[in-house]
C-alpha cells in the first residue's frame, strides 16, 4: 500500500511495507465481511407488511456460535499481526546491527544540524563535516544515528526510509538506517515543535560511493573552521 | 393591564408546579436533570459550532495556503497551531463529553431507570456551572496576548511548559486551567450518574433490566473517574512549571518531559472509550427499537464492555511507540493494543447479529445508528495498523492517524449527537422533527464526511504529517495530486457544513412548530416512553412512579398482539 | 424544591447513597494522589541524589504531624460512634476536636514551610522540593477543605440534624489521613 505512493529507500522499508500489506489483507477481509453482512441484513430484514420480527435472545449456544466462532478467528488473526509487528519492530528499533558509519543529528527550533564523519571516518575529530538541513550519506552503508534535541521535542522522519524517531531534550537516542536508493529525499520534523514546525524540513542526499567520497573531499577542509561544537549554535 | 390582575397563584400553566418559577430559577439555577441536560446540550452545540468553524478555517488554509479566508482572514503559523489545538480540545472535551456523556446521561438516566431526578441535584447543577465556567475560560484564552495555546491537544512539554518555546504565555495556562476545570465538572457529574444508577432504580429493575445505554454511560463515568486523576495531578505540575518556575518536565533541571506523555495517555486512551461507550449504548437501544428485535446476547455485551474497560488502562503507550521509550516496552503495548480489538470486534458482531430476523424501518435515528456501526468499523480496523508497532514506525503522526481517529470521533461526537437528538427529541421538547428533512440532512452529512476523510487516509499513507500549516517546505508533500486531494477534502467539508443548516432549520422548526409528540412515538419499551412528552417535573406523577417487570428489549415476543412490551407493564 | 426527590430515598444497591458517593469521591482522589506519587517515585528512582535533598526535611515535625492526624482520625471514629447512638451534641464536640487536629496540622505545616523557605528551599529549588511542596500542598488543601466541611456537619449535628453525615465526613477524613501515611515516609523518611 505504501510503496505505491512512496518509494522504499532503506533496508527495512520493505519489511514495513510487507507488514502493512499483511494487515491490510487481514483487516480488510474482516472489514468487508462485516460491512457486507451488515448491509445484507438491513436489506434482507427490511420492514415488510405482514412479516413480524423474530424473537431471538442470542443467549443459546446454537445462536451464540455466530459470534463466538468469528471471535476466535479474530484472535487467530491478531496473533499473525502481532508476530509480524513485533518482528519488524525488533529489527528496526530493538536490534542495533554493527555500524559502518555514524551521523549526529541535532534538532532545535527550527533547524536540523547534521554532523558527518570527515575523511578520517571518525566522529568527533577536527575534520567532521557539519551541515544545516542537508544530510549526505552513502548508499548501502549501515549508519548509526545519534539523535538529540536542544529545546523541545522534535521528530526525525524520512518517509522513503520509513524512519521516524522522536528527539527528546535531555536524551541521546541511538538508532540505525541503511539507505538503498540514491537520490534526494525529504526530511520532515514530525512532532509539533512550535510556530516554525512547518519550516523544519530538510533534504537527505544519498550518494554512491564515488560521489560521496568527492563530497567528503570537497567539504572536509571547508568546514574545518566551523566544525566546533554544534551546541554553540543553540541558545 | 398587568396591574389589574390580582396576584393569585398560577394554575393554568402546569399542574405540577406549586410555585411560579422565575426565569433564572427555571433556566439558570434549575436542578431538574432534564433542564441540566438541555443546558449541556446547547452549550455543547455552541462549542461544536466554534470547533467546526476552526476546522473550516484551517482546512481552507490547507487547501489554499496563504489565502484571505472568508470570515477569518489570513492564517498565520501561530494561529494555525492554535486553531487545530483548540479544535481538537473543544471537540473532545467541550463537545463529545458534554453532549454524549453529560447531556444524554442527564436526560436518560433518571428517565430510563424510573426515578424523578438525580440523587444529588445540586451537585448536578454545580457540575454544569463549573463546566460552563471552564468553557468561558477556554474561550477567553483565544483573546489574551499571544493568542490561544498552540501546542496541540496533547500539549507535550517542554513546548507547552515554557513560554519562550510556545510564545503563548497566558494562553497555555488558561488552556490547561480550562481543561482541569472541565475534569472537575465531569468528576462531579460522574458521581451522580454512578450513584443514581446504583441506588435509585425503579422497584423491580434488576441489573439485567437496565438499558444498555445507561450501563454504558455509567461504565464510561467509572473509566473517566479512574483514569483522569493522574492527568489532573499532571495538569497541576504543568501549571506550576508554567507559572512558578518548577521543573517537573524540564530535562535541563532534573525533570522529564516523557512523564507528561505517560500521564496524558494513561488518561487519553481510556478517554477515547469514555466517549465511545455512550453512543455505542444509544445504538443498542435505537437499533432494537427500529428493528423490533431483542438485543443479541445482552450479557455478552456487558462482559465485553467490562473487558474493554479493564484493557483500556493497559494500552496507553501505543501513542508513544517512537517517542523514545524503551523499545522492549513497545512489545507489551502492541500485545495489549491488539487484544483490545477482540472485545470491540465482539461488540460489533453482536450489533450486526441483532439485525438478523428484525423488522427494520429506516427512520432518521435508525439511519444515524446504523451509520455509526458502518463508519466506526473503518476507524476501528485502521487502529490495527497503528497498534502494530512495526507499522506505526511509518504511520505515527501522519494523516493516517488523523483519519483513523476522525473515523472514530466523528461517529461518536457528531453521529452520536444527531442519533440521540433525533431519537429523544420528542421526549426532550414534546414535538416531532421532520423525518424527511432529517434524512436529507443525514445523507448530506454522511456522504461528505467520507469524502473529507478518505483522501486524508491516502495523504497520510503518502507521508503527510500532522500540524503543518503549509506544506511548501516539503517538496514530496507538495505534488499537484496531493494538493488536489486537500482541496477536495476542504470542498467536501464546505458541502457538509452547508447541510448542517438543514438540521438547524429542522431542529428549530421542530421545536416551535413540530406536531405534538405522543408518549411513545417509536413504540419503544424503556421507561422514558411511559411518561408524557416532555415529562413533567418529577418525571411521573408521584402515584404513577413505574415498577419494572422485564428487560428493555422484549420486542416481537411470540404470542403477543403488540410487537413491544413496555418494561412497566404488569405481566 | 422543598421536598426531596424520590430518587434520594431509594437504595437498590443496599448502601446509603451518601456513603456510596463518598466512596466514589475517594476512588477518584486516590488516582489523583496515585498519579502524583507514582511520578515522584519514578523520578526518585532515577535520581539517587534526591536522598540528600530529602535529608533537609524535618522528620520530627513530620512525625509529630502524623501523630496529630492519626489521633484526629480517632476522634472522627468516636464522633461516628456517638452519632450512630443518636447523640448529636457529643458527636459535634468530637468533630470539633478533629477540626482542632486539622488546625494544628496546618499550623505546624505553616511554620515548617516558613522555616524551610527561609533556609532557601523553595518550590523551585529542585525537582525534589517541587514534588515536596506540590504533594504536601495538595494534601494540606484537602485537610483544610475537610475541616471546613466538618465544621458544617458539626453545626448541624449539634442540633441533632443530618447525623448520617458524621460518618461520611469520617470516611473522607480517614482517606486524607491515609494519604499522609504515604506521604510521610516518601517525603521525610526515605533519605
Ligand atoms: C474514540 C476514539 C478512538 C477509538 C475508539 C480508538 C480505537 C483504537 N485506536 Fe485510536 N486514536 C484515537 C481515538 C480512538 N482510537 C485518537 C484521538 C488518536 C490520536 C491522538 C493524537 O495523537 O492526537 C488515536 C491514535 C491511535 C494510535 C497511536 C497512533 C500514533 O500516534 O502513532 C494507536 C496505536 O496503536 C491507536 C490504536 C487504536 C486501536 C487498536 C483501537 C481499537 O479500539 C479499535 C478496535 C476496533 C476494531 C479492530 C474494529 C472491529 C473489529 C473487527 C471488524 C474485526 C477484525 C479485526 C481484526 C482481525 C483485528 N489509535
Ligand atoms: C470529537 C472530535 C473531533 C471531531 C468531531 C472533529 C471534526 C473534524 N475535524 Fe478534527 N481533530 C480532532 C478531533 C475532532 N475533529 C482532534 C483531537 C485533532 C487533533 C488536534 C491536534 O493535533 O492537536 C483534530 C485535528 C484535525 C485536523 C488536523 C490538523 C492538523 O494536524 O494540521 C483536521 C484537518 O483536516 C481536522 C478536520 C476535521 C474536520 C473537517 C471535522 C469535521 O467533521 C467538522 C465538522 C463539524 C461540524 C459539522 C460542526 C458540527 C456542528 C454541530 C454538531 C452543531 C450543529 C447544530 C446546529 C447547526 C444547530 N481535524
Ligand atoms: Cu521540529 Cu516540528
Ligand atoms: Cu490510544
Amino acid at each position: 500500500m505504501i510503496e505505491s505512493l512512496v518509494p522504499a529507500g532503506s533496508s527495512y522499508a520493505g519489511e514495513i511495507d510487507l507488514l502493512v500489506n499483511m494487515i491490510l489483507w487481514i483487516v480488510g477481509f474482516w472489514f468487508v465481511l462485516c460491512e457486507v453482512v451488515f448491509f445484507w441484513l438491513i436489506f434482507r430484514f427490511r420492514k415488510k407488511e405482514g412479516v413480524p420480527g423474530q424473537y431471538i435472545s442470542g443467549e443459546e449456544k446454537s445462536q451464540k456460535r455466530w459470534i463466538t466462532i468469528p471471535h476466535v478467528l479474530v484472535l487467530v488473526c491478531d496473533i499473525f499481526i502481532l508476530v509480524g509487528a513485533i518482528w519488524v519492530w525488533y529489527d528496526i528499533k530493538q536490534d542495533l546491527p554493527p555500524a559502518q558509519a555514524e551521523v549526529r543529528i541535532i534538532s532545535q527550533q527550527w533547524a536540523w544540524t547534521f554532523v558527518h564523519e570527515g575523511a578520517d571516518g571518525e566522529m568527533g575529530t577536527a575534520d567532521d563535516i557539519t551541515t544545516i538541513n542537508e544530510l549526505t550519506v552513502q548508499v548501502d552503508t549501515l549508519y548509526h544515528y545519534k539523535l538529540e534535541s536542544l529545546d523541545v521535542i522534535h521528530d526525525f522522519s524520512v518517509p522513503v526510509w520509513r524512519l521516524k524517531q522522536d528527539a527528546i531534550p535531555g536524551r541521546l537516542i541511538t538508532g540505525w538506517f541503511e539507505p538503498t536508493l540514491t537520490g534526494s529525499f525529504d526530511i520532515q520534523c514530525a512532532e509539533l515543535c512550535g510556530v516554525g514546525h512547518a519550516l523544519m524540513g530538510g533534504t537527505v542526499h544519498v550518494k554512491n560511493a564515488a560521489d560521496y567520497a568527492s563530497w567528503v573531499a570537497e567539504n572536509s577542509t571547508m568546514s574545518l573552521a566551523s566544525a566546533a561544537t554544534p551546541h554553540a549554535g543553540g541558545e | 393591564m398587568a396591574e389589574s390582575i390580582p396576584a393569585t397563584p398560577e394554575l393554568a400553566h402546569d399542574e405540577h408546579g406549586h410555585h411560579e418559577q422565575s426565569f433564572a430559577s427555571k433556566y439558570l439555577f434549575s436542578t431538574d436533570h432534564k433542564m441540566i441536560a438541555k443546558q449541556y446540550l446547547f452549550t455543547g452545540i455552541a462549542m461544536a459550532l466554534i470547533g467546526g468553524f476552526f476546522a473550516y478555517a484551517f482546512r481552507m488554509q490547507l487547501a489554499f495556503p496563504g489565502m484571505d479566508i472568508p470570515f477569518f482572514g489570513v492564517v498565520s503559523p501561530g494561529e494555525y497551531n492554535s486553531l487545530i489545538t483548540n479544535h481538537g480540545t473543544i471537540m473532545i472535551f467541550w463537545v463529545a463529553m458534554p453532549i454524549i456523556l453529560a447531556a444524554f446521561g442527564n436526560l436518560v438516566i433518571p428517565l430510563m431507570i424510573g426515578c424523578d431526578d438525580m440523587v444529588f441535584p445540586k451537585i448536578n447543577r454545580l457540575s454544569y456551572q463549573i463546566f460552563l465556567l471552564s468553557a468561558l475560560v477556554l474561550i477567553s484564552s483565544f483573546f489574551v496576548e499571544g493568542g490561544g495555546f498552540g501546542g496541540s491537544w496533547v500539549a507535550y512539554p517542554p513546548l507547552s511548559s515554557e513560554p519562550q518555546y510556545n510564545l503563548t504565555p497566558l494562553g497555555s495556562s488558561l488552556w490547561i486551567g480550562a481543561v482541569g476545570l472541565e475534569f472537575v465538572a465531569f468528576l462531579l457529574g460522574g458521581i451522580n450518574f454512578i450513584t443514581t444508577t446504583m441506588n435509585s432504580r425503579a422497584p423491580g429493575m434488576k441489573m439485567n433490566d437496565i438499558p444498555i445505554v445507561v450501563w454504558m454511560i455509567v461504565i464510561a463515568s467509572v473509566l473517566f473517574m479512574a483514569s483522569v486523576g493522574p492527568l489532573l495531578a499532571g495538569a497541576i505540575m504543568l501549571l506550576f512549571d508554567q507559572n512558578l518556575g518548577t521543573a517537573f518536565y524540564d530535562p535541563t533541571r532534573g525533570g522529564d518531559p516523557v512523564l507528561w506523555q505517560h500521564l496524558f495517555w494513561f488518561f487519553g486512551h481510556p478517554e477515547v472509550y469514555v466517549v465511545f461507550l455512550p453512543p455505542l449504548g444509544m445504538v443498542a437501544d435505537i437499533i432494537t427499537t427500529f428493528a423490533r428485535k431483542k438485543l443479541f446476547a445482552y450479557r455478552t455485551v456487558l462482559y465485553t464492555v467490562f473487558g474493554t474497560g479493564v484493557l483500556s488502562f493497559t494500552v496507553w503507550a501505543h501513542h508513544q511507540f517512537i517517542s523514545g521509550i524503551d523499545p522492549r516496552m513497545a512489545n507489551i503495548f502492541t500485545v495489549t493494543t491488539l487484544l483490545i480489538s477482540i472485545p470491540i470486534a465482539e461488540l460489533m458482531f453482536v450489533y450486526i447479529a441483532t439485525l438478523y430476523g428484525g423488522r427494520i424501518s429506516l427512520t432518521t435515528p435508525m439511519l444515524w445508528a446504523l451509520s455509526f456501526i458502518a463508519e466506526f468499523l473503518i476507524g476501528g480496523v485502521t487502529g490495527i495498523f497503528l497498534g502494530a508497532s512495526g507499522a506505526d514506525v511509518y504511520f505515527h503522526d501522519t494523516y493516517f492517524v488523523l483519519a483513523h481517529f476522525h473515523y472514530t470521533f466523528f461517529p461518536i461526537a457528531i453521529i452520536g449527537f444527531y442519533m440521540g437528538v433525533t431519537y429523544w427529541f420528542p421526549k426532550m421538547f414534546g414535538k416531532m422533527m421532520s423525518d424527511f428533512w432529517g434524512k436529507v440532512h443525514f445523507w448530506g452529512t454522511i456522504i461528505p464526511f467520507n469524502m473529507i476523510f478518505i483522501p486524508l487516509f491516502v495523504l497520510g499513507t503518502a507521508g503527510q504529517h500532522r500540524r503543518i500549516y503549509d506544506y511548501s517546505h516539503f517538496p514530496e508533500l507538495m505534488t499537484p495530486g496531493m494538493q488536489d486531494m486537500r482541496v477536495f477534502a476542504t470542498m467536501s467539508l464546505l458541502v457538509m457544513l452547508a447541510f448542517q443548516l438543514v438540521f438547524l432549520i429542522n431542529f428549530v422548526n421542530g421545536m416551535i412548530r413540530g406536531p405534538k409528540a405522543e408518549k411513545n412515538p417509536w413504540k419503544a419499551n424503556s421507561l422514558e416512553w411511559t411518561t408524557e412528552s416532555p415529562p413533567p417535573h418529577g418525571n411521573w406523577p408521584p402515584s404513577e412512579m413505574p415498577t419494572v417487570y422485564r428487560g428493555p428489549y422484549e420486542y416481537s415476543v411470540p404470542g403477543r398482539e403488540k410487537d413491544y412490551w413496555p418494561q412497566n407493564e404488569p405481566t | 424544591m422543598s421536598d426531596r426527590p424520590i430518587a434520594t430515598t431509594r437504595s437498590a444497591a443496599g448502601m446509603p447513597t451518601g456513603k456510596l458517593a463518598v466512596w466514589w469521591v475517594v476512588v477518584s482522589e486516590i488516582v489523583i494522589f496515585g498519579g502524583l506519587l507514582a511520578s515522584y517515585i519514578m523520578h526518585r528512582l532515577a535520581h539517587s541524589d534526591w536522598g540528600e535533598q530529602a535529608a533537609h526535611t524535618n522528620t520530627w515535625i513530620g512525625a509529630f504531624n502524623t501523630l496529630v492526624l492519626l489521633s484526629s482520625s480517632l476522634s472522627a471514629v468516636l464522633a461516628h460512634k456517638a452519632a450512630s447512638e443518636g447523640n448529636g451534641p457529643k458527636a459535634a464536640k468530637l468533630l470539633w476536636l478533629t477540626i482542632l487536629g486539622a488546625v494544628t496540622f496546618v499550623t505546624v505545616k505553616g511554620f515548617e514551610w516558613a522555616h524551610e523557605i527561609e533556609l532557601g528551599y523553595t518550590i523551585t529549588s529542585s525537582t525534589f522540593w517541587s514534588f515536596y511542596y506540590t504533594a504536601a500542598g495538595l494534601h494540606a488543601a484537602h485537610v483544610i477543605a475537610g475541616a471546613i466541611i466538618m465544621g458544617i456537619v458539626a453545626v448541624a449535628a449539634a442540633k441533632n440534624r443530618e447525623l448520617h453525615r458524621v460518618e461520611l465526613i469520617g470516611i473522607y477524613w480517614h482517606f486524607v489521613d491515609l494519604v499522609w501515611i504515604f506521604l510521610f515516609p516518601l517525603l521525610y523518611i526515605a533519605k
